[in-house]
């Protein structure tokens, strides 16, 4: 079971070990990890789920992608280019160990 | 026989064929609901050939609403083929196109609400909260206790109106005259609002006057303000607008910010008194405000509706919709689809995953104001709750008559200390 490591803007790391094949959207709501909203139920609709992905693991999670991810991270908050939605990263034993860095607010 | 099973067995005698939930009057007495009801499990995806405001397709179930919401290159907003009312009468003046970026497609869409989209972010709402505590708190300091008086208009209407003459930095002794373009913004004739087209036209110009007159006093300072009118002015995206889409796009943002959570603010009385165990609930835990808010948006539904008008041929729940067919996401519908939301007519404060609602619709529409919305009932209850113990509804509130936004003239309230 993969661990996926969530760092809040305070520097605070909280670490979760899921069930491959959730998104790390999902897998966040479910362990009542602060900072992500995920209110379209991972749709990429709402941009609730916005993410940084560390630079070292985005070869791994691939950059966002044309289409509505895309097109709803346009309206975040302080896009950049490690940006994800989090719903949209499906958490597999590969990304075992995955760093995801949270942005102050979700718009 | 109670009134509700009288009304569902009038909505299960009508052939399937006849059923017509674009009928404003359903809204004023808020029997919509059991057509609805109706339509999701007999006819999800619903074409209705013969309506005040022509064919159209309504869509009924959650699932299918997200499927169209987000799928906005097939299913256009753009006021040039119908915009996003189910009536096409509400995206014109005068028989122009009244353009905003709610009824454009991208890319138009995204560069203008970049432009409006800093003055409701998260770092703004921070520096905005003080200010609506306090007008919040006295606005709640200056009413009546133990008598009698209308919710509607001494708090929700007030107070929503304060807010939106901050954000625009409107006259604030003129702000009624937004309430009032708000409402005429959204009506039709027959309404009890406006009596024709051409009235509509009137004040709308009017209303196009007087922000004319605040964009030139603002398009040439040298700091621009940190108003809404100033971003539109200094922004190279917008400050070349032509007039009806700068109208367009006012109209849009008075409308946003103003008969939404105006409704909102007295749904949330109102649910409140219609569910008691669930104010105690709240009465006994204040922190449930943050639950409890996202379920009154849902539980409401402001906007009743969104309309889209279909690009391509498309299938939605089985049914195929045709190019240039008008598409009606039923908000209303889908936030009491009891496949995806437990117990859907009731009010529960505590749901696990509130905010997975469509009142603010999904996808690159999705309302650029919904974390103020937010913000400002959640300020509204902290401060109810530290002033009264209970705000009594004394009759059935008067209901707005139209298909679009859902909502009330009046609710005779008391309150208790």
């Amino acid at each position: 079971m993969p661990t996926i490591n969530y760092v809040e803007p305070d520097g605070q790391v909280l670490s979760v070990t899921v069930d491959s094949g959730i998104s790390a959207m999902e897998a966040a709501v479910r362990n009542a990890v602060p900072g992500i909203d995920g209110d379209c139920g991972g749709a990429a609709a709402c941009a609730t789920c916005h993410v940084y992905v560390d630079p070292a693991w985005i070869a791994k999670t691939g950059t966002a992608a044309d289409g509505m991810e895309k097109d709803m991270l346009d309206f975040a908050e302080d896009v950049r280019e490690t940006s994800r939605l989090a719903c949209q990263i499906k958490v597999t034993d590969e990304l075992d160990g995955l760093v995801l860095k949270l942005p102050e607010k979700q718009h | 026989m109670g009134a509700a099973t009288m009304e569902a067995s009038a909505a299960n005698a009508i052939p399937l064929s006849k059923i017509n939930v674009s009928n404003p009057d359903l809204f004023v007495d808020d029997t919509v609901g059991e057509h609805f009801a109706r339509l999701r499990k007999e006819d999800p995806v619903h074409y209705c050939a013969d309506s005040a405001y022509g064919p159209y397709w309504s869509i009924t179930k959650y699932n299918d609403i997200m499927a169209v919401d987000t799928n906005h290159k097939v299913f256009s907003s753009e006021a040039g083929v119908g915009g996003i009312t189910i009536d096409d009468n509400n995206v014109k003046s005068d028989g122009l196109p009244l353009r905003s970026f709610i009824t454009m497609d991208p890319p138009d869409h995204d560069a203008q609400r970049k432009v409006v989209s800093p003055i409701v972010a998260p770092s703004n709402l921070m520096v905005l909260e003080k200010t609506i505590r306090e007008r919040m708190q006295k606005i709640l300091d200056g009413l009546p206790v133990g008598e009698t008086f209308d919710w509607v208009d001494n708090v929700s209407i007030e107070l929503t109106t304060q807010m939106l003459a901050t954000l625009f930095d409107f006259p604030f002794e003129e702000r009624r005259k937004l309430t009032r373009w708000s409402d005429v913004t959204t009506a039709e004739p027959g309404s009890g609002i406006i009596d024709s087209w051409e009235q509509r036209t009137k004040e709308l110009q009017e209303c196009a006057d007087s922000f004319m007159t605040l964009w030139n006093q603002r398009v040439n300072a040298k700091e621009p303000g940190n108003d809404l009118i100033s971003m539109l002015a200094h922004s190279p995206t917008t400050r070349n607008m032509p007039p009806a889409e700068f109208l367009g796009n006012i109209l849009l943002l008075i409308v946003g910010g103003n008969d939404t959570t105006r409704n909102s603010m007295t749904g949330s009385v109102l649910a409140l008194n219609r569910f008691p165990a669930e104010f105690e609930k709240l009465k006994a835990n204040h922190a449930l405000i943050e639950t409890m808010v996202p379920e009154v948006i849902r539980w409401q539904t402001p906007l009743a509706h969104m309309r889209r008008t279909a690009l391509a041929d498309h299938e939605v729940g089985g049914k195929m919709i045709k190019k240039g067919d008008k598409v009606v996401m039923w908000y209303l519908s889908g936030n009491r689809d009891e496949e995806v939301i437990e117990r859907p007519e009731e009010l529960i404060i505590d749901r696990a995953r509130p905010r997975q609602h469509l009142s603010f619709g999904f996808g690159v529409h999705r309302c650029v104001g919904n974390r103020l919305a937010e913000m400002q009932l959640k300020i509204l209850w902290e401060e109810i709750l530290a002033r009264f113990s209970h705000i009594e509804v004394m009759q059935e509130p008067e209901r707005v008559r139209s298909n679009f936004v859902r909502g009330y003239n009046y609710m005779p309230v008391k309150l208790h200390v």
